[in-house]
This record gives structure tokens, C-alpha cells and sequence, in this order.
């Protein structure tokens, strides 16, 4: 209480203390202004140069920006039929990577749920949690050693007279549903394990058969969840291009255009990275109505 | 829910198979390391350390290995100063566009690396360039940072929710002024969200590809941009797998260290 008589003389740093107690206006913007430089005028500034300059377009001999404001590169981008189909490639890539996610983790997540017993349960949980920390690129590096020609793959499926998938779209798909498979198992696991005991019961003793209640209880209550981990397994999908360029073989997703434009048009390569962000605002959108978000 | 036998069996074995879905390309990666052949084909013909050794004296991934650590922690230290600033600014204060502070934090890891990256990349040829700054380690850190800064406001917002500002005001009414509080009161209370979140940043910054690509100079290499670069060479594979070996081990540290630090960050915070 610097303000009081006998504070008068106390040390400066205690004056600072007490000037900053009684102003909680200067307190905060003390505390972000080094944040919101960063953030807003670094980042946001540009991320918006980048989208400005999708408006922009190149001197296709000298390959300079030219500044002029165009809406060409959209225009390309839209009726292209090799960017047409890279786009709809791309998302439909994110969309079956979502699917084969959730069908792997629904048993998993049932069983670590409610099925083992639940002093192993927080060790799962861990098991679960393990493969994310392991490197990212480790990861699919692992799919090129699985899937290389004579690797483990093809000496898997010899006996039943099948070869592997080889790299391509499938060995693509196959890489990133096991990147961001634990991402969509935490949410299930944590929604089967909150889900009470007491509704299941209800279902049983109102008739229903393990089946009837699987479908009308459990997964009602268990989709929010999925969509929450949806989010993640779409996105970080639709914005990848390395684990493509690894083990797509000649696969071209939304990424590697984007890629193989920067060096020589910018703006191009600026407007086809402004679809996976508009694609991903519209999945968060679609799935902000299934109440999916708020369970993240 | 009372599951017929059959139903239990089924659901325990396709539990089974995700785990092994899971483990068994991180157990190829650690078995290959020990591959005396230079290719990946299936049974190895042999087993051998050579590679552990050859890998030991490579100097690129010794030099990587480096960089990398240099980078992790120069993003790590921003992020944490950052990362903490705005969550007490978030959880103590309230004030116009709290909500949009909390989305714009998230946007750097929620939008496509790539994206990040292009954008990073010529903000920092447009602005750096002119001043005789380059691309190199100050622009790799500062990427970097950008989008580690969430991963600590995320575990130290979570904290400060969690206990209430009574606490603090407790301590003033002591006697204690503001710094003599954080100091002696907020700070013990944070600190293992702290460590978890710089945990987390460092963690992220050490894995990441997309935007080192985009914001290194041709003279930085990180581990992950060394991993990249020599896969593809059948001469480097084997020096690669065990690279890769040792990167698979090592993840066991966080797991370890984030169950030694309390429930809350240990189980979620790697969202």
C-alpha cells in the first residue's frame, strides 16, 4: 500500500509492486504486449502478406511476383482439372484416414476402456500415448522399411499369395492413419471410460441385448468424441506432404503442389495453400455442430 | 454393458491387433538397426553392432543432433516466457478479445505446417533480407517458437484455472507485494506445468520438419532435416536406422518424466 504515509521511501521495486497491485489495465498490457507482438504482427502479419499475395500473380518468363491485384490464380485453381483433382484427392485422403482411424480405435478404446482391468488401465493409457512422442518422421520411415520391396509387408502376405501395396496413395493413407491414430484414440478411450455404468444397466434391464444397446447408448454418447479426434486426424492429414513425398511413390497431394510451386510462383502456391485452411475451417465448422469441440 | 463371450473375445483381438498396429513398426525400427544388410528386405540375413558404431562417428547426425538440441532450446526458452505471459494474462485478467487471444495462440499448430512455413518464409526474406539477416539458426528459432508458444499456455493455463487467484491475495494480505507473491506463491504452484510444458516445446521443436525447411538457411540442418535428406541414399540407410533406433528409445524420456509430473499434463497435454 504504497500510497499510504509511511510507505513513502520504500525500496523502487516495491513501489513498482504496488503501482502495478492497483492498476490491472497497465498489469496486462505489460504482460502481453511481448506475446501479441509476436503472435499478431509476426505471425498474422505473415500469414496475411501469404494471402495478399495469392492475389498477386508471375511473369511466367522471369518468374518475378508481379503486384497486381488478380483473381487468376483462384481461377486456375477451380477449373484446372490436375488441381480439381488433387484438391478432391487430398480430401478424400483426410476423409479415409478418418475412417480406418476410428474403426482401429473404437476395439482398442473399448478394451482399454472398459474391458481390461481397470489397475492396467492407466498403463494403457500409456501404450497409447508412447507412439506420439516417437518422431514423426521415424514413424513413416518405418512404413518405407514395411512396405519396401522383399520388406516386411510383401514377406507377410507371401504366404496367402499376396504381395504388399508397394509405395503409392494406399501406402500413403496406411502411413498417416498410423501418425494420428493415437490422436483419435484418447478421445473414445476417455468417452467410454466417463460413460456411466448406470445407463448401460438401464438399457439391459429395459431388454435391450448388448447389440441394441451399443447402438442406441454407447454410441450416441461416444460420437462427440470421435468428431473431436476427427479434427485432428482430417487436418493434420490434409496438410501433410512428407510422408507423401516418403512413401506416396508418385502420389500428388494438396502439399506437394503447394511444394513445387513456391520456388517458382509464389502467389500460386499461396493460393492452393489457402485450401486446406478453408477446408479445415469448414470440417471445424461441420463439427462444432456436433458439440465436438467443447469435449476437446 | 453385459457382453456375450464371444463379443468380449472378438473386441480383445481386434484390441490386439491395433496394439500390434501400433508397436510393430516401432519394433522393425529398432530390430533393422541391427540389420547387416544395407536393404530392408524381410527376414534380415543377419544381426550385427557395426552400424551402432559407424552411426556413433557420422559426423552429419552428430552435427544434426546438435543443431537440433540448439534450436529445441533457444524455442523452448521464448515459448516458456511467451507461453506463461499470455496465460496469466488469460486466466487472471479479463478483458476485450480474451477468446481471440486463446484461438490466435492454437492457429500455428492447427493450420498446415506448410502453410506456416511459406508465410514464415517470406515474411522473413522480405523483412530479414534487407537488414543483412539471413535464413539460418535465429530464423529456425523463431519459427519454432511460433508454434511451441501453445503447448505451454495450454499446460499453464490449465494449471492457473485450477487454482484460484486466493491464493496470491492470500499472501498480499501477509504482506507479500506482487513480485514477492509470484515468487514465493504463483510460481511454485506453476512450475510443473511449466516443466511439462517446456517439456512439450522442446519436444515438438526437436520433431519438426515442415517449417525448419522453410526457415533454415542451406546451412542448417536439423536432425529431422538429416533424416530426410539421407534416407532416400542406400549408402546412409544403415547409418539412418540406427538413428531412427535411438530417436524410438529416446521417446520413452518424456513419457517417463511426464508421469513423474502431476496427472493433468501427463495424460492430455501432448494435444
Amino acid at each position: 500500500m504504497t500510497s499510504l504515509p509511511q510507505a513513502v521511501g520504500r525500496s523502487p521495486v516495491r513501489r513498482l509492486a504496488g503501482t502495478l497491485h492497483r492498476r490491472p489495465r497497465l498489469r496486462l498490457s505489460l504482460l502481453l504486449t511481448a506475446p501479441l507482438l509476436w503472435l499478431a504482427v509476426l505471425y498474422l502479419g505473415s500469414l496475411a502478406v501469404l494471402f495478399v499475395s495469392a492475389f498477386w500473380t508471375t511473369n511466367s518468363f522471369t518468374s518475378e511476383v508481379v503486384k497486381v491485384w488478380s483473381t487468376d490464380n483462384f481461377h486456375q485453381l477451380l477449373t484446372t482439372p490436375v488441381y480439381r483433382q488433387v484438391i478432391l484427392r487430398s480430401v478424400g485422403v483426410a476423409l479415409a484416414v478418418t475412417l480406418l482411424c476410428a474403426v482401429i480405435a473404437f476395439p482398442v478404446a473399448f478394451y482399454t476402456a472398459r474391458i481390461a482391468r481397470p489397475e492396467r488401465r492407466p498403463l494403457l493409457v500409456v501404450a497409447i500415448l508412447t507412439p506420439l512422442w516417437a518422431s514423426y518422421l521415424v514413424k513413416v520411415y518405418a512404413w518405407r522399411l514395411i512396405l519396401s520391396q522383399g520388406g516386411l509387408a510383401d514377406w507377410a502376405l507371401k504366404p496367402l499369395g499376396l504381395s504388399g501395396p508397394g509405395y503409392g496413395l494406399v501406402a500413403a493413407i496406411i502411413a498417416l492413419t498410423y501418425l494420428w491414430l493415437p490422436y483419435m484414440i484418447l478421445p473414445i478411450h476417455t468417452a467410454l471410460e466417463q460413460l456411466p455404468a448406470n445407463l448401460l444397466d438401464a438399457s439391459a434391464d429395459l431388454g435391450a441385448r448388448a447389440g441394441r444397446t451399443f447402438r442406441s447408448v454407447v454410441l450416441p454418447m461416444v460420437l462427440p468424441s470421435v468428431a473431436a479426434g476427427s479434427v485432428f486426424t482430417f487436418s493434420l492429414s490434409l496438410g501433410d506432404y512428407i510422408t507423401v513425398q516418403i512413401v506416396g511413390g508418385k502420389t500428388q497431394l494438396i502439399g506437394n503442389v503447394v511444394y513445387s510451386n513456391i520456388e517458382l510462383n509464389l502467389p500460386m502456391a499461396a493460393a492452393l495453400g489457402t485450401v486446406p485452411v478453408v477446408v479445415i475451417v469448414v470440417y471445424l465448422l461441420a463439427m462444432r455442430r456436433t458439440g465436438a469441440l467443447s469435449s476437446l | 454393458m453385459q457382453l456375450s463371450r464371444p463379443a468380449r473375445i472378438a473386441l480383445r483381438a481386434a484390441a490386439g491387433l491395433g496394439f500390434a498396429f501400433i508397436y510393430v513398426p516401432l519394433a522393425l525400427v529398432l530390430v533393422n538397426s541391427f540389420n547387416r544388410d544395407r536393404s530392408a528386405s524381410w527376414p534380415p540375413s543377419g544381426l550385427t553392432l557395426h552400424w551402432w558404431s559407424a552411426a556413433w562417428e557420422n559426423e552429419g547426425a552428430r552435427a544434426a543432433l546438435w543443431v537440433s538440441v540448439k534450436a529445441g532450446l533457444g524455442a523452448t526458452a521464448i515459448a516458456l516466457v511467451l507461453g506463461t505471459l499470455i496465460a496469466f494474462a488469460v486466466a487472471r485478467h479479463r478483458f476485450f478479445g480474451r477468446d481471440t487471444v486463446s484461438f490466435v495462440v492454437v492457429l500455428p499448430i492447427a493450420l498446415p505446417g506448410i502453410v506456416t512455413g511459406i508465410a514464415l518464409n517470406s515474411a522473413f526474406s522480405t523483412v530479414l533480407e534487407p537488414l543483412g539477416v539471413g535464413l539460418g539458426m535465429f530464423t529456425v528459432i523463431v519459427g519454432h517458437a511460433t508454434f511451441c508458444i501453445v503447448v505451454v499456455f495450454n499446460n499453464v493455463v490449465a494449471r492457473l484455472r485450477r487454482t484460484s487467484g486466493t491464493y496470491e491475495e492470500a499472501a498480499m494480505d501477509l504482506g507479500a507485494d506482487t513480485f514477492r507473491a509470484f515468487v514465493d506463491v504463483t510460481f511454485p504452484l506453476v512450475r510443473s506445468a511449466l516443466l511439462a510444458g517446456g517439456l512439450l516445446a522442446f519436444a515438438l521443436s526437436f520433431d519438426e520438419i515442415v517449417v525448419t525447411t522453410f526457415t533454415a538457411g542451406p546451412g542448417i540442418e536439423t536432425l529431422p532435416i538429416w533424416i530426410f535428406d539421407n534416407m532416400t541414399r542406400p549408402r546412409q540407410a544403415p547409418v539412418v536406422n540406427v538413428v531412427a533406433a535411438v530417436l524410438v528409445l529416446l521417446s520413452v524420456i518424456p513419457i517417463y518424466a511426464a508421469q513423474r509430473l502431476s496427472a493433468d499434463t501427463a495424460t492430455s497435454s501432448r494435444i
